[in-house]
């Protein structure tokens, strides 16, 4: 934060709203005012206000410099819009791009490291609204901004949000290329596999993901069918019986999950069981699909090679 | 229940007798779309789903009920202490631990892990963990023959073994779910691999249980008045610490930790009846096979095709009805 009580030494960078930070209207002559006017105008047109997922408007003098993140889809994100050297740290489970992995890690969603992130000195924290370190930080004077993507309108959303907290007119764009990636990828889909019904299991619950989760509206989008109705939430646990009858063609799964699937009594009579048409994800396939984020044209894509059985699933 | 004017053990029985064939009839009848049955419809389907899912998991919950039940009652005789239950030796966060273990070396290596990990599956791992942690708890109590050192190892051992799977837990995050399945109690996997282990495991439990009766009725009297009687304590405790250990462990590896049946099922009984426990111990594992039957097939119900967590359900209708109880007359 600058503390520049000159309007003629940094213009860009007044704080407005800093007690005792007034110029002084001591100056009678009109062109030293109308300078000044310009000046204030030019401050004006660089400090950015947003309003963050919880309705709050949060200002900032200039772009953010020094970036935190709490949540892997943001740093991918921020990454994405070309200002991964912004970021000075990131969540635990961040991984993705490479150069994150270097960054400072500050704990997860439940276990973020108030003192760490402080001593990042960040211009801006981007944290999910569930955070529970979010009024803490803010407590501690830090601007926070609180986004949370969780479905894909809100990527396209926090996309443009983030654009413009960060001064990044290419925002637009970087979003029409993830979804003509995406597009790109359901039209590879062959007409025959479409509405191919899907049970995508979460974890061993069974909790499912249904059409109203992310991944539901990823399968929609690709144009898969979907066995489990969003009406049940995002992710339902079922009675497993449910899916026995509902007799999916296709199954995704975790690979830590699959073991255990021919061992649950009734599963071997479900189609997609007794064809072998069973995808299991690894970990990192797992991150690239779960995330609402930069990589959903990849998660798109990946989805497509299941359906096509070109993504084979270790026979249980 | 008219339970309170019964004075009689027998009609106790019989009637929990009933209540268990009207829940075995409804568990085969309530299904992913809540109250289906089946058995009208033709077809191939129907029959299998009937066969092969809602029997094996009506008769499963039902055993791992009565096996709570069971061992519940051992312990409370054994401990002479109404507030024993059967995870007292330390056997559920024993099995608790066992199952993080596995689910985090299923993480680490699922190709590894496809081998003998598949052979264990979570239920062997669960039951291993349940023995060792018996071991430990017999080990620190140097044996079974003072109940107060035994009480206060089984603590201590739940305790510690309980802070390794939180540990566990925290290194690996994403095993959370499943493990949160677990703590909450689950029957929606059971089988008749596992409906024929529990039901081995019972008729065994019961037989030797009822065998014992007759020192754990001369126990409540005291130990020193149970040895006057001629009861050859020592035995019949090594006897019965292995009962509880083994009933407890096989239904903890099925059906995860189901909270509170264990504890309130012999109080059930003990509010209806007085009874000896050549009848307190058959009569508590009918009252926790009920209480676990209704459990299921109420968290199948009330939100199908989602399911409750069948151990919230024990915990409110187990403790819903001793509340009532309570209120009515003090125990």
């Amino acid at each position: 934060m600058a503390r520049s009580c000159h309007p003629g030494l940094d213009p860009g960078s007044i704080d407005r709203r800093t007690p005792g930070c007034r110029v002084k209207p001591g100056m009678t002559s009109f062109v030293r005012r109308f300078v000044w006017l310009v000046m204030a105008l030019a401050a004006q047109a660089h400090a950015i206000t947003v309003t963050d997922d919880r309705g709050v408007v949060v200002t900032l003098a200039q772009p953010p410099q020094r970036i935190v993140t709490l949540m892997p889809s943001l740093a991918e994100m921020v990454c994405e819009l070309g200002a991964c050297g912004r970021l000075v740290g990131v969540d635990d489970y961040a991984n993705w791009p490479e150069q994150v992995r270097r960054l400072p890690h500050v704990g997860g969603l439940e276990d973020a490291r108030i003192e760490t992130i402080l001593a990042l000195k960040p211009d801006v924290v981007l944290i999910p609204v569930s955070s529970r370190a979010l009024a803490r930080l803010e407590g501690l004077g830090l601007k926070v901004v609180a986004l949370e993507p969780k479905t894909l309108a809100d990527v396209q959303r926090v996309l443009l949000q983030l654009g413009e907290l960060l001064a990044i007119p290419q925002a637009k764009a970087v979003w029409q290329r993830i979804d003509d990636g995406v597009e790109a990828a359901a039209r590879s889909l062959p007409p025959a596999l479409r509405g191919t019904r899907v049970y995508f299991e979460v974890s061993s619950g069974p909790y499912a993901a249904s059409e109203s989760s992310f991944l539901g509206e990823m399968l929609a989008r690709v144009g898969a069918g979907n066995v489990v109705p969003g009406s049940l939430g995002p992710f339902p646990k079922l009675n497993p019986e449910f899916v026995v009858r509902a007799d999916p063609e296709v199954i995704m799964l975790s690979d830590r999950n699959l073991q255990q699937l021919r061992q649950r009594p009734g599963w071997d009579r479900i189609r997609a069981v007794r064809e072998q048409r069973i995808c299991a994800f690894t970990p990192e396939q797992g991150d690239v699909m779960v995330r609402p984020g930069p990589r959903m044209a990849q998660a798109a894509q990946l989805m497509v090679q299941c359906l096509q059985g070109k993504l084979p699933g270790r026979a249980p | 229940m008219s339970a309170v004017a019964m004075r009689q053990p027998a009609p106790l029985g019989l009637l929990l007798l009933a209540i268990t064939a009207g829940l075995c009839l409804a568990g085969v009848a309530v299904g992913s779309l809540g109250w289906e049955p089946l058995w009208g419809g033709a077809g191939d389907a129907s029959a299998a789903i009937l066969w092969e899912i809602r029997l094996p998991r009506t008769l499963g919950a039902w055993l791992a009920g009565a096996l709570l039940g069971l061992a519940g009652a051992v312990a409370q005789g054994l401990f002479r202490n109404p507030l024993a239950d059967p995870y007292l030796l330390g056997s559920a966060t024993g099995a608790a631990f066992g199952v993080a273990v596995l689910l985090v070396l299923i993480g680490v290596s699922p190709v590894a892990a496809s081998g003998w990990g598949a052979r264990i599956g979570l239920t062997g791992a669960g039951f291993l963990g349940a023995v060792l942690a018996v071991l430990v708890t017999l080990g620190l109590a140097r044996g079974v023959q003072q109940t107060l050192r035994l009480l206060l190892a089984g603590v201590v051992v739940g305790m510690v073994f309980g802070a390794f799977s939180a540990l566990v837990m925290f290194w690996a995050p994403e095993i959370m779910r499943a493990m949160q399945a677990f703590l909450l109690g689950t029957t929606g996997f059971l089988g008749w691999g596992s409906v024929a282990l529990l039901a081995a495991v019972f008729a065994l439990a019961l037989l030797v249980a009822i065998a014992c009766s007759r020192p754990l009725d001369a126990l409540s009297l005291g130990e020193t008045t149970a040895a006057s009687l001629g009861i050859a304590l020592a035995p019949v405790r090594t006897v019965l610490v292995g009962v509880m250990a083994l009933a407890t462990g096989a239904a903890v590896a099925q059906v995860g930790l189901i909270a509170f049946i264990g504890l309130v099922a012999p109080h059930l009984v003990r509010a209806a009846v007085k009874p000896t426990h050549a009848w307190l111990l058959p009569l508590s594992a009918l009252a926790g096979g009920v209480l676990l039957l209704a459990s299921d097939v109420l968290a199948r119900w009330l939100l199908a095709p989602q399911e409750l967590p069948v151990g919230v359900l024990t915990a409110v209708l187990g403790g819903g009805y001793l509340l009532w109880l309570m209120h009515r007359r003090p125990l």
